[in-house]
């Protein structure tokens, strides 16, 4: 994983960059598979190695495949890329070791979960029944977002109504 | 890449099976690793692939743009009418309970219904981005040609 990622900083080729992100996202959906998220590692290889790579390179098509020499100084921004990493890394020395049963994560909504919610929902797959039941509503707004995302890209890139539209009100 | 005769026997075989994919993910996602969204993504990559192979033109044939418009808007009405269906019922908004006789039943109709709004939508809005890219590179080849 490590190695996809210097690759993708250090090259210029926009295709390369797709592809090795794609690699990436796969190489990460093995790591969730490992950790037993099945259901994570499910989504990152079809959402993130499958579909987003196919839109990026649909994304490649309409511009070019070089990526232009940066124009100003990337030191600023490399600056805040390390703080704000180095913030993350600090947050994380707090936390409790991976698998703690004592993690405070572990002590608050998971039990009931894990004990009632075949009993409650009668659906064996306990990641969908917390998703679409215990927590429906921030389904319905993940829903929502990508409706919102799907409207946006509609509206920016498919312009043959609104054109016709524009000529029915200066014909009229 | 009309001319490649390997790539299109494959779509063409793989594409059923893709769907048949998505359809298992859909709605074996109580059972097993899945559910709407990586259903309704498996679901898209078929009409892409469809898209890449035999052109832009044949998918749009296949399903217009205003059937995807519909179902990006279907699916979150699915979503959010079953919790006001709920409430009709005597629930709270998205509690699935009061939709069958008895509470765990309800809860599994209510994520199945669901889980179906949330594919349909991811699904559609997939399939409408590609397309919206797919069509300016495709305009823009002819405007250069």
């Amino acid at each position: 994983m490590v190695l996809t990622v210097l690759l993708i900083i250090r090259l210029h080729n926009l295709f390369a960059v797709v592809m090795l992100s794609g690699i990436y996202s796969l190489l990460a959906a093995t790591f969730f598979v490992v950790v037993d998220g099945v259901d994570v590692a499910f989504t990152e290889a079809a959402v993130g190695a499958g579909i987003s790579t196919v839109l990026m390179l649909g994304a490649l098509s309409v511009t070019t495949q070089r990526e232009k020499a940066a124009a100003k100084s990337t030191l600023v921004p490399l600056a805040v890329v390390v703080v704000t990493g180095a913030a993350l890394v600090y947050g994380t020395l707090d936390m409790p070791n991976y698998g703690d049963p004592e993690a405070p994560i572990h002590k608050h909504v998971a039990p009931r979960y894990i004990e009632d919610s075949l009993k409650e929902t009668s659906v064996p797959n306990m990641v969908t029944a917390v998703l679409a039941s215990y927590r429906g509503y921030d389904t319905l707004g993940e829903v929502t977002v990508i409706f919102t995302a799907g409207i946006g890209v509609i509206l920016l890139l498919v312009r043959v109504g609104g054109r016709r539209r524009r000529e029915d009100e200066d014909a009229a | 890449m009309s001319h490649h005769l390997v790539i299109r026997v494959i779509a063409k075989l793989l594409i059923p099976f893709i769907l048949l994919f998505g359809l298992y993910v859909q709605f074996h996602g109580d059972f097993g690793p899945g559910g709407g969204f990586q259903a309704g993504v498996i679901f898209a990559v078929a009409f892409v692939l469809y898209a890449l192979v035999y052109g832009l033109d044949n998918a749009r044939r296949i399903i217009p743009d205003r059937y995807i418009r519909a179902g990006i808007a279907l699916g979150v009405l699915i979503f959010a009418g079953t919790g006001v269906v709920a409430m009709f019922l005597g629930g709270n908004y998205l509690d699935y309970s009061v939709l069958a006789h008895d509470p765990p039943h309800g809860q599994h109709l209510g994520i199945f219904v669901v889980e179906f709004g949330v594919g349909l939508t991811v699904a559609s809005v997939m399939v409408a981005i590609f397309f919206a890219f797919a069509g300016r590179g495709h305009k823009i080849d002819e405007k250069e040609g």
